[in-house]
């Protein structure tokens, strides 16, 4: 079971419940629990979504789109019936931040949904996690069955005649694909989780043709709380055009790895050094990457900015899905970024030739260079396939292969040739002949 | 009893499925969850499976194969009793992943995919869990271990032959 962790320089909002049996209805309850539901029956769908826009909120899953427009974009009219789908499929490497959120705190999720759900109209909404959260599945069946016995979810909510919504929990069978949200559409509807083109989007064609909004886990469990403190004092505790506080999951060489929320902008050299303890066993820190393995990494000398989506976007990479893993100075760059692609590849759901074919040759590019047989031409063979692939690919998948690879490539080209001149880290991490996926 | 009338699942999965085809507004969408119950059910999806549950949705039993052979959870042979899966994927790999995975294969005496011979334990090398702040970690069924060092393996591992280790299905 995943242990809790804690440092003063956060700010409890989404993490507030955590540890203290919220997972039961009751407690759930005692602690504030639907008010925010109510709140929003109250108060009506306009006034969500402008609390929603008032709080700066910006989408968890990565990309960190405004959730307040997102909603806004659902037609009011419709002949198909609406949905709302979280997107609980969290695979990003890096990333375990929706894990602690549904084992702790899954009636805000549920709440969540019911809040979405009220907001843009729908009077169904979707749980999808992935395939390997089987136990917190379990979990979220309980927490939806106690909602339903107690007359928080089905029809007529908290007795009110004419709101009904229901909720519908599943898990996937194992795909990062998945977790793109047209793919998760697929998935849901019964099919290979294979992305749809683009547009129309989700908020106007989405599952089983209805409009449909889609948003990450942490985003859902977010709204409750937005409405209960107010978006716009929400808003006040992150950065410019970055509301609120996040969750943020630091593995790695630290001395206490954990998952934990902090105000957005928080400064991430101090995430790093202060909250979770610095790197571990006092050595030298080489690289960050710092929101999920997509993200391109960031030097030692680079981790003076803001954990903002902006802030990120300047320093020339991401935010993404708040998953922070840091690099000590035994880590080599090339093993690293055979590693990283090697998960790409092994995902791609092999729709679209640049994705399926170029992460393919990077792959197979890295591992000769990686085993010892790589010549100079490598490495301009791997930024150039990267650079080719980049834009290219039908869903954003393919970009993030490319992305990071780029990122190791221009930031530590230096280690790449000293591999070729025979440099070796002390240790080699990738011990066994056999890397996953490889042909069996 | 079971809308299909002779049903090679156990009673409990196929009233479950009975169940799962009235829940989504189209039946289909019952298709993942039902392939990973019935793999719970039988050990792995058998070409038997395949026509019930293709049978029971509607659905050609392409479409079911076609959406199988999608989802790297899925699998058409037998696993072992345990099946172990060991992430190495980066947050796991920087801080002893692989050195977790050769001490399964190693102790286990089989590789990547592989069953031990008495069918208690199969291997597998797995892409990120979502348990990367608590890495090295694994999966046994559907139970997560994390902070994993050697020695804990090897108590988890025992647990799980003597009959103490938690399945959670
Ligand atoms: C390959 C790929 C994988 C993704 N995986 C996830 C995921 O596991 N969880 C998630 O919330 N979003 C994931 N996303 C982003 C979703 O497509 C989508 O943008 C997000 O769920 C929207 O929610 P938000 O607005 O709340 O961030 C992924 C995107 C891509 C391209
Ligand atoms: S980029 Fe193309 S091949 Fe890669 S996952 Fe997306 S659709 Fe599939
Ligand atoms: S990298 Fe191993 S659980 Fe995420």
């Amino acid at each position: 079971m995943p242990t809790l962790v804690s440092h003063p320089d956060e700010v409890k909002i989404l993490s507030r419940r955590f540890g203290q049996g919220a997972a039961e209805l009751d407690r759930y309850l005692e602690l504030d629990g639907y008010k925010a539901a109510q709140l929003a029956i109250d108060n009506g769908p306009e006034w969500v979504i402008n609390e929603m826009k008032a709080s700066g909120l910006r989408g968890r899953g990565g990309a960190g789109f405004p959730t307040g427009m997102k909603w806004s974009f659902v037609p009011k009219q419709s002949e198909k019936p609406k949905y709302v789908l979280v997107n609980g499929d969290e695979s990003e490497p890096g990333t375990c931040k929706d894990h602690v959120i549904f084992l702790h705190d899954p009636h805000a999720i549920i709440e969540g949904t019911m809040i979405a759900g009220l907001a843009i109209g729908a009077k169904m909404g979707f749980i999808y996690l992935r395939g390997e959260y089987r136990y917190l599945l379990k979990i979220v069946e309980k927490a939806v069955a106690d909602a339903y016995a107690k007359g928080i979810l089905g029809k007529n909510i908290f007795g009110r005649e004419g709101i009904d919504f229901d909720i519908v929990t599943q898990t996937g069978a194992g795909a990062y694909e998945v977790g793109e949200e047209s793919a998760l559409m697929e998935s849901l509807e019964g099919k290979r989780g294979v992305p749809r083109i683009k547009p129309p989007f989700p908020a106007v064609v989405g599952l089983y043709g209805g409009p449909t909004v889609i948003n990450n886990a942490e985003t859902i469990a977010s709204a409750p709380h937005i409405l209960l403190m107010g978006g716009a004092e929400y808003a006040k505790i992150g950065s410019e055009r970055n509301g609120g506080t996040r969750l943020f999951g630091i593995s790695g060489m630290v001395e206490r790895p954990g998952v934990y929320e902090l105000p957005m902008g928080y400064n991430l050299k101090k995430a790093i050094y202060d909250v979770a303890g610095g790197v571990k066993g006092g050595k030298k820190l080489k690289a960050v990457v710092p929101g999920g393995s997509s993200c391109p990494v960031l030097t030692a000398d680079e981790l003076d900015v803001g954990l903002d989506f902006d802030q990120m976007a300047k320093a020339g990479t991401m935010l993404g899905s708040g998953g922070i893993v840091v690099l000590d100075e035994t880590v080599s760059m090339v093993e690293f970024a055979l590693r990283t692609i090697k998960f790409y590849q092994h995902e791609s759901c092999g729709w679209c030739i640049p994705c399926r074919e170029g992460t393919d040759w990077l792959k197979k590019t890295l591992t000769r260079f990686y085993d010892g047989g790589g010549n100079a031409k490598d490495i301009n063979n791997i930024q150039y396939l990267a650079e080719n692939m980049m834009g290219r690919t039908f869903c954003p998948l393919g970009d993030a292969a490319a992305m990071p690879t780029l990122g190791f490539i221009k930031k530590f080209r230096h280690e790449f040739e000293e591999y070729l001149q025979g440099k070796r880290t002390e240790k080699h991490f990738i011990t066994t002949d056999e890397l996953v996926g490889a042909a069996h | 009893m079971s809308t299909v009338a002779e049903s090679i699942f156990s009673p409990a999965t196929a009233e479950r499925f009975d169940k799962l085809v009235t829940i989504y507004p189209v039946k289909r969408s019952a298709l993942v969850p039902m392939l990973l119950y019935a793999q719970d059910d039988l050990g792995y999806v058998t070409d038997a499976a395949v026509s019930e549950i293709a049978q029971r949705l509607d659905l050609l039993e392409l479409d079911v194969r076609n959406v199988l052979s999608y989802y790297s959870m899925l699998r058409t042979k037998p696993a072992g009793k345990f099946n172990v899966q060991v992430c190495t994927n980066i947050s796991c790999m920087i801080v002893g992943g692989y050195d977790v995975l050769d001490h399964c294969k190693k102790r286990l005496g089989i590789g990547h995919k592989e069953v031990t011979a008495d069918g208690q334990f199969s291997l597998e090398e797995v892409e990120c869990i979502g348990a990367c702040c608590w890495a090295p970690a694994m999966q046994v069924n559907y139970d997560f271990h994390e902070n994993l060092t050697p020695e804990k393996v090897d108590a988890i591992l025992d647990d799980y032959a003597a009959g103490r280790g938690k399945d959670v299905k």
